[in-house]
C-alpha cells in the first residue's frame, strides 16, 4: 500500500509542522515570543479556528506555552521535545517510502547501505 | 452575532424551479462557502435572504426574525452582491456617506483606510471605476459595514491576484477582529478552501452538502491503479466518480479508508475540496 498524503496534510497540520521548523532551525528560539493566532492565519490565508486548531496541539504538546494577554512563546525544552517526537515518525515517514520506492526500482538491501553510506561521507 | 435559518425555502420563476425546499442553518460567527455551478441556486439564495425577491414558499429567518420587509432583520445583513447599490454619479466618498446612513455601525474610518490600502481614490465617480476596482469598492463597503453577517456574492470577480490575495489577508484579519457569520458565494473553491470553515453545495436547486471542509475533505479520498484492480476495489464502495486514462483508472471514493484493505499496487490520495465539488456536482 502507498498513501501518499504528505502534499496533502490538513491545513492545521501543516501549521503545527511550520511552528516546528521554525523551532527547529532558530527562528523561533526556546522563550521567545511567536506570531499571533490571528497573524498566522492572516499570513498564510486560512480560517483563524483551523489556526488555532494547529496552535493547540503543540500547546497540548507543551512545545508552546500561552501567556494571557501577551501572547505565545516558545518552551524551554521545545527543541528538545520536538526532536525526540520527529525521530518516532522518521521511520514511518522517510525509511519506509525509501523502502517502498526501492522495491520498485529493484535495488537491494547492499545497495541501499551503500547508498546511505555515500551520502555519510559527501 | 447572528444566525440565519433558510426554511424549506422554495423559488419559483415562471417554469424555473431555482430553489426546491432547502433548509440550510447558518451559525454565528462561522465563514461559510456556498458553493454550486452556474445557475444553481447560490444568487437566488442570497437574494432572499436580502428580501430583495420573495420566496414562493418557506421562509428565512434572522436570528429568529422573519426578513420579510423587517427592516430590524435585514440591518444586520449586508451583501455585497452584482447589483450596484449607488447611482452611478455618486463619487465613492459620497457613497460611503450614505452607507453611514444605512448602516449605523458602518465603521467609516477603516473604509477610508481600505480605500487607502487597495489604491482606490475617494473623489472617483462610481462610473468611472473598472470591474476590477467596482469589486473593491463593494468589498471596502462589506467590510467596513459592521454588520454581524456579510454575505460576498463572487468577491474577486475581475480582481487581479495582489487585489485578491489582500482581500482574503483583509477579510481574516476583519474577522479575527470582529467575529461575525460571513457566506462566501463563490466558482474560485481553491482559493477559498482554507479560508472558510464549513461548506454548503447546492446543486440543481437542492442542498446537496454541509459540513465543515474537514470532515468533508477526511470523508473522501481517490485512489488509481489498473483499471481492472480499481473496479475490484470499487464494488462494495461509495464511488462518486471516475477518471480513466487508458488502463489507468482513477475512483473518488467517499468513506473512511480500511488501510489493511487496499491492495499494494493501488494508490490512494486525498481529495481537495475542488475534485471533491467537482465529483459531487457533475451532472
Amino acid at each position: 500500500m502507498n498513501i501518499n498524503f504528505e502534499t496533502e496534510r490538513p491545513i492545521y497540520l501543516e501549521l503545527s509542522d511550520w511552528i516546528e521548523d521554525n523551532i527547529l532551525s532558530q527562528v523561533f528560539l526556546e522563550e521567545m515570543q511567536i506570531p499571533s493566532t490571528t497573524e498566522l492565519s492572516v499570513n498564510f490565508k486560512i480560517n483563524p479556528a483551523t489556526a488555532l486548531k494547529g496552535i493547540n496541539i503543540l500547546v497540548d504538546q507543551g512545545i508552546i506555552y500561552k501567556k494571557r494577554g501577551v501572547g505565545m512563546f516558545v518552551s524551554e525544552g521545545a527543541v528538545q521535545k520536538i526532536r525526540g517526537k520527529r525521530k518516532e515518525e522518521f521511520c514511518e515517514a522517510y525509511i519506509n517510502s525509501l523502502l517502498n520506492e526501492a522495491k520498485k526500482l529493484n535495488i537491494s538491501k547492499a545497495e541501499i547501505i551503500e547508498m546511505i553510506q555515500r551520502g555519510f561521507d559527501k | 452575532m447572528s444566525t440565519i435559518q433558510v426554511k424549506n425555502i422554495t423559488m419559483q420563476f415562471k417554469e424555473v424551479i431555482a430553489l426546491n425546499d432547502v433548509t440550510i442553518t447558518f451559525d454565528e460567527n462561522k465563514i461559510y462557502g456556498l458553493l454550486g455551478r452556474n445557475g444553481a441556486g447560490k444568487s437566488t439564495l442570497l437574494n432572499l435572504m436580502t428580501n430583495k425577491i420573495f420566496p414562493t414558499s418557506g421562509e428565512i429567518l434572522v436570528d429568529g426574525e422573519n426578513v420579510l420587509e423587517n427592516d430590524n432583520a435585514l440591518g444586520k445583513i449586508f451583501c455585497m452582491c452584482d447589483k450596484d447599490l449607488y447611482p452611478k454619479e455618486y463619487s465613492v466618498k459620497k457613497a460611503i456617506k450614505w452607507s453611514k446612513e444605512f448602516y449605523p455601525d458602518f465603521d467609516t474610518e477603516y473604509a477610508y483606510k481600505l480605500c487607502e490600502k487597495f489604491q482606490l481614490s475617494p473623489k472617483k465617480k462610481l462610473k468611472g471605476l473598472s470591474t476590477g476596482y467596482n469589486s473593491i469598492f463593494k468589498i471596502i463597503l462589506a467590510l467596513a459595514a459592521n454588520t454581524p453577517i456579510v454575505l460576498f456574492d463572487e468577491p474577486v470577480l475581475g480582481l487581479d491576484a495582489n487585489h485578491r490575495d489582500m482581500f482574503y489577508k483583509e477579510l481574516i484579519n476583519n474577522y479575527s477582529e470582529n467575529p461575525r457569520t460571513i457566506i462566501i458565494s463563490t466558482h474560485l473553491i481553491e482559493e477559498v478552501s482554507d479560508v472558510i470553515e464549513d461548506v454548503v453545495i447546492i446543486k440543481d436547486g437542492k442542498k446537496i452538502v454541509q459540513d465543515s471542509v474537514e470532515n468533508i475533505l477526511s470523508r473522501g479520498y481517490s485512489i488509481s491503479g489498473s483499471a481492472q484492480k480499481i473496479d475490484e476495489f470499487i464494488k462494495d464502495k461509495e464511488v462518486i466518480g471516475v477518471d480513466t486514462l487508458g488502463a489507468f483508472k482513477t475512483a473518488h471514493i467517499m468513506g473512511s479508508i480500511d488501510k489493511s484493505g487496499i491492495p499494494d499496487d493501488l494508490e490512494v490520495t486525498k481529495l481537495d475540496l475542488q475534485k471533491l465539488f467537482i465529483q459531487l456536482t457533475n451532472a
